[in-house]
């Protein structure tokens, strides 16, 4: 039985601003495997990013808030560490690399020297020779010449930029990568190579991955499971295979599915979803997507679902308590 | 983080209503609505208004020629009374009137100056802005000629040459002004018409002039506008410079610089003489900054932070 | 990077030759007649025509600019109307006075302006920000000269730790340069805020803290050297301002430097004196904006790579 590397269990986060307290995570419950790849998707301002700003302990300063939750990475409650704890983390055992390649890289640090940055701040008693072996390591792994270590960003592609960014993610070999949106920036050919770079790093090196997205086709690619993530909460979970060859889904899955344009098929109009996400200054009580559900029942607006499990396919929806109760 | 307002299920979306109405709601009504909540803009613009009001309504409680300019020996040098509300000088006169009179050349000046550069100013950079090209290149490097000559150093050169009557003050530090001036509403002009709001309304077949006074005009107003009141400001502190130094406004007309000038002169054994002038000055240049900032704040729709 | 620094040398000469243009026209266009002012008002007719015709003052005005120009570059500025004596050597042994002050009042303006910039944006909203930014505002509204007065009650003659006329010792330069710097300060005081602001909310700062950088290390070694980028051109664009503040501070402390000079020069109608005064002020002020710009390009990476070739860096340097 394969261990859980991380475990997040029922997270709360809420975005403290003068006028408003945004609910921003209601109840998030996630597992990632060692060595194994779980998809984050869902509409934007579902509460992925905040997800994992959270496990890294990256909330903006004075307006995010955890109230409540675990973190659970190797058995020990991210949430109790000091910052000091925490800085030994990030980087370190857990790496986070971000949406916009373009703008990630300090624009007056050498390429070289922002690798060589998180090397230094995790193995000081590096020798100068073995840092600068490390940093040509690492530029090849990803693809760049080790020779160009000394140029300056701007002097890179974006494509090219992202992929120093993985190195500087990997380069202390982290237990688990967090990755928001990595190729949501980059051009489509791009993003083949890059996501093609990340499968193979990943598999080299064992690492664990969170991979945050809104792109199903990625999903479908490198992940091993999934959670969809609508209004701060996971509303479906499963193995790969569950969400996208199983048969019983979340009405918002579906949704999510049949948004995608097909295009063997000829059709008039696209498929969105009706309606937007509920204020999260203001939630409504009960199921989060009641208002948009095409199988809304009168439970529905008056109580949260629970999580109904079937081996290792989860989904949150009063259709298949019901179903289930009825199965009993 | 913005609130969403949510439509409930069914509910038809009114939003193309709203951005209809958006329109009308004239964009100066806006940007006053956002100047209003911004505190300190606020109170600057209150502290200008209320020293116009008693700058311009000087003559209905005081009396120019007795107080500001006629001498009387007789009451040198006397400290702050009842009967004189800033003491008097070395002449004898009314500090108060003198501050207060001397507000009205500062204040005019300052106003007269930005007429003459903003004017000169706007032909010349919105000429470059719109032509562009050769005319844009040319013009733009006299400006910098211009303007390698440090501001106050042109401004002096001007009175040295013209003389020191108020007409040519207002010459010489209009002038020493229009390089930047040119520059500002250039840059201005220039960035609404990269826009693609203008390519839209083209687009849309929308005519020339129109756009101009719909699309660019109100636009570049805003920013042009906010270097208004910052050149307003340093207009006023030039000026006093120039009067400090004696290039200025001359005798007996009253005038901040001039006054301090002379105080300085006593500043051993009469401090006080120093004092009003000079808070005269920072109370009036101060309130035109704040004013400015809180335009310029509530011009700008980012949110801040 | 050495064929872009001859580059701009060159181009500033036509910048200098526009100054010295404007300020020639400026002066020589306007009424007053020398002849009169040398040998003032009871010479007889020929004696004024005769002194004309000899300082070339009936030549078409082009050829006296360009006169001028040519006998300038040999170092010869004209002699005073006043006193005869060769412009440039006056102006050699008052200059030197402006320009103490002026570099002095710039690098109180940096020594402070900056650190209280950081401090400030660091600390946003709360009291120490406000008071850094309510001293920025208190600055920029305050005549230099009337700051200065200020100082004299309170440090000279109130406290009597300072002096307040002349310029024979070090202590001389306190007050003067401290009044000179009031704008620069306060303009670099909102500057450096405004662009730590920026520069902290970029995505890169977001990176170092994800590699797990002390706080510390965040902004010294990440944010600072990104912020202070756009801070140093304003110190080479504000020189001019300090220059100017300068000439108008020496009044207060009757300092014998190029402002005084100028005023005096301008009262007595003498010509070649303002127009050499104000040239040389304004061609130091383009030739230090032009170093800083230079500076500038070289600090900067991303403008660095236009003008050098890279050589392959070590990356632990």
């Amino acid at each position: 039985m394969a261990e859980n590397l991380i475990e997040i269990k029922d997270l709360h986060v809420i975005y403290r601003t003068d006028d408003d307290e945004i609910y921003a995570l209601n109840g998030v419950n996630l597992n990632v495997e060692t060595g194994k790849t779980l998809g984050l998707v869902g509409e934007t301002g579902a509460g992925k990013t905040t997800t994992a700003l959270s496990i890294m302990g990256l909330l903006p300063d004075r307006v995010g808030f955890v109230k409540g939750g675990e973190i659970n990475f190797e058995g020990k409650n991210l949430l109790k560490f000091s910052e000091a704890e925490m800085r030994l983390l990030r980087g370190n055992d857990i790496s986070m690399i971000f949406q916009d390649p373009m703008t990630s890289l300090n624009p007056i640090h050498t390429v070289g020297e922002q690798i060589a940055e998180v090397l230094k701040l995790h193995y000081p008693e590096l020798s100068k020779n073995d840092l600068e072996a490390r940093v040509g390591e690492m530029l090849e792994m990803v693809g760049i010449p080790a020779d160009r270590k000394g140029e300056y960003p701007h002097q890179f592609s974006g494509g090219m930029k992202q992929r120093i960014i993985i190195a500087i993610a990997l380069a202390c070999n982290p237990k688990l990568l967090l990755a928001d949106e990595p190729t949501t920036a980059l051009d489509v050919t791009i993003q083949a190579q890059v996501l093609k770079l990340m499968s193979e790093l990943k598999e080299r090196l064992n690492t664990s991955m969170i991979l945050i997205t809104h792109d199903l086709g990625v999903v479908a690619q490198i992940c091993d499971s999934v959670a969809v993530m609508y209004a701060g909460e996971v509303i479906e979970y499963g193995t790969v295979e569950d969400i996208f060859e199983g048969r019983r889904h979340h009405p918002y899955t579906v949704g999510l599915f049949g948004s995608i344009p097909d295009m063997t098929k000829k059709t008039d109009r696209l498929n969105p979803i009706e309606g937007l996400m509920p204020d999260p200054t203001s939630l409504p009580p009960g199921c989060r997507f009641a208002e948009r559900c095409p199988h809304c029942m009168e439970i529905c607006s008056k109580a949260s679902p629970d999580m109904v499990i079937k081996d290792t396919h989860q989904i949150k929806c009063h259709r298949f308590t019901i179903q289930a109760k009825n199965l009993e | 983080m913005t609130n969403a307002k949510v439509n409930a299920p069914g509910e038809k979306s009114n939003v193309s209503v709203k951005i209809h109405q958006f329109k009308k709601k004239s964009q100066f009504k806006a940007v006053w609505m956002r100047f209003k909540k911004n505190r300190l803009g606020m109170f600057g613009l209150i502290v200008f208004l209320l020293m116009i009001t008693v700058v311009l309504g000087a003559d209905l409680y005081l009396d120019y020629e007795n107080q500001a300019i006629a001498q009387q020996l007789s009451v040198r040098f006397k400290p702050p009374s009842a009967e004189h509300l800033l003491g008097t000088d070395q002449f004898g006169r009314d500090v108060f009137a003198r501050v207060v009179y001397g507000g009205r050349i500062s204040m005019f000046v300052g106003m007269a100056t930005i007429v003459v550069s903003l004017t000169a100013g706007a032909i010349i950079g919105s000429c470059a802005a719109y032509y562009g090209g050769k005319v844009d290149n040319i013009l733009m490097r006299i400006m910098d000629v211009f303007l390698a000559i440090p501001n106050i150093l042109m401004a002096i050169t001007l009175v040295a040459a013209l003389g020191s009557s108020i007409f040519n003050l207002i010459l010489a530090m209009g002038i020493s002004q229009i390089p930047r001036m040119s520059r500002i509403v250039r840059s201005s002009v220039l960035s609404v018409i990269g826009q693609e709001y203008i390519e839209a309304a083209k687009a849309c077949g929308t005519g020339d002039v129109r756009i101009i006074f719909r699309h660019i005009l109100p636009n570049a107003m805003g920013p042009i506008l906010v270097q208004v009141t910052q050149t307003v400001a340093r207009s006023i502190i030039t000026i006093s410079s120039l009067s400090f130094i004696g290039l200025g406004i001359s005798e007996p007309t009253p005038e901040w610089g001039s006054m301090l000038s002379e105080a300085k002169s006593q500043l051993r054994y009469y401090p006080y003489l120093a004092v009003a002038p000079g808070i005269a000055i920072v109370m009036t240049v101060m309130s035109l900054t704040l004013v400015g900032d809180g335009l310029r704040d509530a011009l700008d729709p980012r949110l801040k932070n | 990077m050495v064929k872009y620094i001859i580059k701009r040398l060159f181009l500033i000469i036509p910048v200098i030759l526009g100054v010295s243009f404007i300020i020639f026209s400026i002066m020589n266009l306007t009424p007053g007649d020398p002849a009169i002012m040398i040998l003032g008002e009871g010479a007889k007719p020929e004696q004024y025509a005769a002194l004309r015709e000899q300082m070339g003052l009936n030549d078409p005005f082009f050829i006296r600019y360009l006169r001028y120009v040519l006998d300038a570059v040999k170092g010869d500025f004209g002699k005073s109307y006043r006193t005869n004596i060769p412009v440039l050597q006056e102006i050699a042994t008052r200059l030197p006075y402006t320009l103490k002050l002026a570099v002095s009042s710039e690098l109180i303006a940096i020594f402070f302006g900056l650190p209280i910039g950081v401090l400030s944006a660091v600390k946003q909203y709360t009291k120490t920000d406000n008071i850094a930014l309510g001293t920025s505002l208190l600055l920029t509204s305050m005549p230099s000269f009337w700051f200065a007065m200020m100082l004299i009650l309170l440090f000279s003659l109130k406290l009597r730790l300072l002096p307040s006329l002349g310029i024979d010792t070090w202590k001389h330069y306190i007050l003067p340069a401290i009044a000179t710097s009031s704008s620069t300060l306060a303009s670099l005081i909102r500057m450096t805020r405004s662009t730590m602001l920026e520069v902290i909310r970029q995505d890169y700062i977001r990176t170092a803290r994800a590699k797990g950088a002390p706080e510390r290390k965040v902004v010294f070694g990440h944010a600072l050297r990104n912020a202070l980028l756009p801070v140093v051109t304003i110190i080479g664009v504000n020189f001019g301002i300090s220059l100017g503040g300068a000439i108008v501070i020496e009044q207060v402390f009757a300092i014998p430097g190029l402002g005084q000079l100028m005023v005096n020069s301008i009262r007595a109608k003498d010509t070649p004196m303002v127009v050499a005064a104000v040239l040389f002020a304004a061609i130091i002020a383009s030739i230090i904006n032009l170093i800083v710009d230079i500076f500038y390009t070289y600090i900067d990476p991303r403008l660095k790579s236009q003008y050098t070739t890279i050589k392959a860096k070590k990356v632990t340097s």
